[in-house]
């Protein structure tokens, strides 16, 4: 039976990659860029789940730790003459001029950069009581940006990094006389990397002591779990997969600066994380596939509407009111136990016997 | 084994436990009785860490080798060197199927770092399988089986308290500590308990510390009896110098 489990598994896979192999092909581009977002949201759903969802404890910081992975892939990505373009009001640091990196390798570094971050921010505040957890990574993810901003011969500053090398699929499209897209097996691949780690981690012991924790934290300490280090643990893990997610968004785009990571990209994950379900991987990939979809197809939101008769002004932000109105309906509505067990235990960490 | 050297909790104006002294030796199963609200679950904290006791000192010697003082141990600390318990107000991991359980209660004994895990490594396979084994094992002896992959909380009442033991069985306790196992049980479920404890005690050669309202239980199987009440010691010794000591007569037995 569980051999069985695997060959479905990996005929999963197989399939999985075939559908992103034929959609990289049969899509226009513009869609090909809606699929990949997908794909880098899943990995983003996932992480922010395994701290929110499954560990229980409540973190808004995501946005800063991509900004961390986005401008640490870009930068070990780009090229020497791409970078001296783009710092022209400022020059670069030397040495950083001339870093650079395969594709991989800087991925890895833009989550370990992150992960690095997540463990500086999450030990001294998860030490003391992860009530503040939220407010912690909150005001990190601002301050991140406040620095990126400021810290001009290293991010650009306000201008931001442009000639991020994509990763296209060159090779395919020549074959087929198409102009390069998106190769979608770049993010699709790691996207299934992460969905295949997240289930072996909750399968396994660590993840039913993260669950433990989240259902029941004085139960959990008393059975043996130390829980400032597996929360830390889950919150460094999480910490490497937004690293991730950031580089890999900031390749999609070509193109990132400071206004990309506000507090809006947390509150999409969050969106996601919410409808999906604490705690849920299934729920997560098919949430961020909606979401993504979703908020592409809202985007008219935020123009002018005509409506035949009148025309009605332009009024950015408009898509957001109306995902965050979605998202408190998922929180009423929904039949949660999970989140509404995160909000009790927040309530009720206080009754010890 | 255990020695509880004057131990006091206050909680701001309130003593829960003053100045509490008390001895356990290895084998025995030794009760704590005392009306509501006398501090028997507060000893029990302050015993697994969970409340630092504001003055004295608990000291742990499970081998006879060196003494360990739980006051200066986390209650992760607390349950790796072999005090385990479960808790008077079912303290499950309510959304966890009954195996998952009784397996976290074997987490604290595995070896492999998360990433051996998620990369099911042959060293934490071995681990996970052994945790399997043992959890079965444990569900069966408690009678939970064929429940193993219900959510803990669909469970009754009385099917709780026995998988809340089975669970801190699971983390190899070499002292364990009952807060109320029988409240909420009938006379037959009662009997049934008692029977069970007895037999864990020998199998695991367990020693027993054990909160109990029902009479029958503290005094069928402990050796011997502690009597709290107001936080105060008020008498100790076995069951039949317990039932005829007009003070604890007056105390426990008058508010029952
Ligand atoms: N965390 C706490 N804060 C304040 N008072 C507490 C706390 N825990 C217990 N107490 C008080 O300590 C006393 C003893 O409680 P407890 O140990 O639960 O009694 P028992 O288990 O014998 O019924 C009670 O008066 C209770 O209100
Ligand atoms: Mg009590």
């Amino acid at each position: 039976m569980k051999n069985n489990n695997l060959l479905k598994n990996i005929i999963i896979i197989i399939l999985a990659l075939a559908l992103l192999f034929i959609l990289n092909i049969t899509l226009d581009s513009y869609k090909v860029r809606i699929v990949n977002l997908c794909s880098i949201y899943i990995i983003l759903g996932l992480s922010m789940n395994l701290i929110n969802g499954f560990t229980g404890l409540f973190s808004l910081g995501h946005a800063g730790f991509m900004a961390l992975g986005a401008y640490t892939v870009a930068l070990l990505t780009m090229s020497p003459q791409a970078k001296e373009v783009n710092f022209y009001m400022e020059p670069i640091l030397p040495f950083l001029k001339d870093l650079n990196m395969p594709f991989v390798l800087a991925l890895i570094m833009g989550g370990l950069m992150a992960a690095l971050f997540g463990f500086l921010i999450g030990a001294p505040v998860l030490k003391l009581t992860d009530d503040y957890l939220a407010i912690a990574t909150l005001g990190f993810s601002e301050i991140i940006r406040i620095i990126i901003i400021n810290l001009q011969p290293i991010t650009n500053g306000a201008l931001g990094l442009k000639g991020i090398p994509p990763k296209n699929n060159a090779f395919f499209a020549a074959m087929l006389g198409q102009t390069p897209k998106i190769n979608l097996l770049w993010a699709g691949v790691i996207a299934i990397i992460t969905i295949v780690f997240m289930n072996l981690l909750m399968k396994g012991s660590y993840g039913k002591a993260l669950k433990a924790i989240r259902e029941d934290e004085i139960a959990a300490r008393s059975m043996g779990i130390n829980l400032f280090r597996h929360k830390v643990m889950s919150f460094t893990i999480s910490s490497f997969m937004a690293g991730v997610g950031g580089g890999l968004l900031a390749i999609s785009l070509g193109t990132i600066d400071p206004t990309l990571f506000k507090f809006s990209l947390t509150w999409n994950i969050l969106l996601i994380v919410v409808i999906g379900g604490m705690g849920s991987i299934k729920g997560t990939i098919i949430s961020a596939i909606i979401v993504t979809i979703g908020m592409e197809a809202l985007r008219f939101l935020d123009e002018s509407i005509n409506l035949g008769f009148m025309q009605t002004p332009a009024l950015p932000g408009l898509r957001m009111v109306v995902f965050s109105i979605i998202l408190m309906m998922a929180v009423i509505f929904k039949k949660d136990n999970i989140f509404k067990s995160t909000l009790k235990k927040a309530r009720g960490r206080y009754a010890k016997d | 084994m255990l020695k509880i050297d004057k131990a006091t909790m206050r909680f701001g104006g309130v003593v829960a436990v003053n100045q509490l002294n008390a001895n356990i030796k290895e084998g025995e199963t030794v009760g704590l009785i005392g009306p509501n609200g006398a501090g028997k679950t507060t000893v029990f904290n302050m015993v697994t860490g969970v409340y630092k006791p504001t003055e004295g000192k608990i000291i742990y010697n499970p081998d006879g080798k060196k003494d360990i003082d739980l006051t200066l141990l986390r209650p992760d600390q607390i349950a790796k060197v072999g005090i385990c318990r479960t808790f008077q107000n079912i303290r499950l991991f309510k959304e966890l199927s009954v195996m998952d359980n009784v397996f976290i209660g074997n987490h604290l004994r595995l070896k492999s770092d998360v990433f051996s895990s998620a990369l099911r490594l042959p060293a934490y396979i071995k681990q996970e399988k052994e945790f399997m084994e043992k959890s079965k094992y444990l569900l069966e002896k408690v009678g939970l089986y064929e429940e193993r992959d219900e959510k803990s909380f669909s469970l009754p009442y009385g099917k709780q308290r026995r998988l809340e033991i089975a669970r801190a069985l699971a983390t190899d306790p070499k002292l364990l500590l009952l807060d109320e196992p029988a409240a909420g049980m009938n006379p037959q479920e009662t009997q049934e308990l008692m029977a069970f404890i007895a037999d864990i005690k020998k199998e695991f050669k367990l020693t027993i510390f054990l909160i109990e309202h029902h009479m029958e239980v503290v005094m069928g199987i402990c050796e011997k009896i502690y009597v709290l009440d107001h936080g105060v010691l008020i008498a100790e010794g076995n069951p039949s110098e317990i039932q005829n000591n007009p003070k604890v007569i007056e105390a426990y037995l008058g508010v029952e």
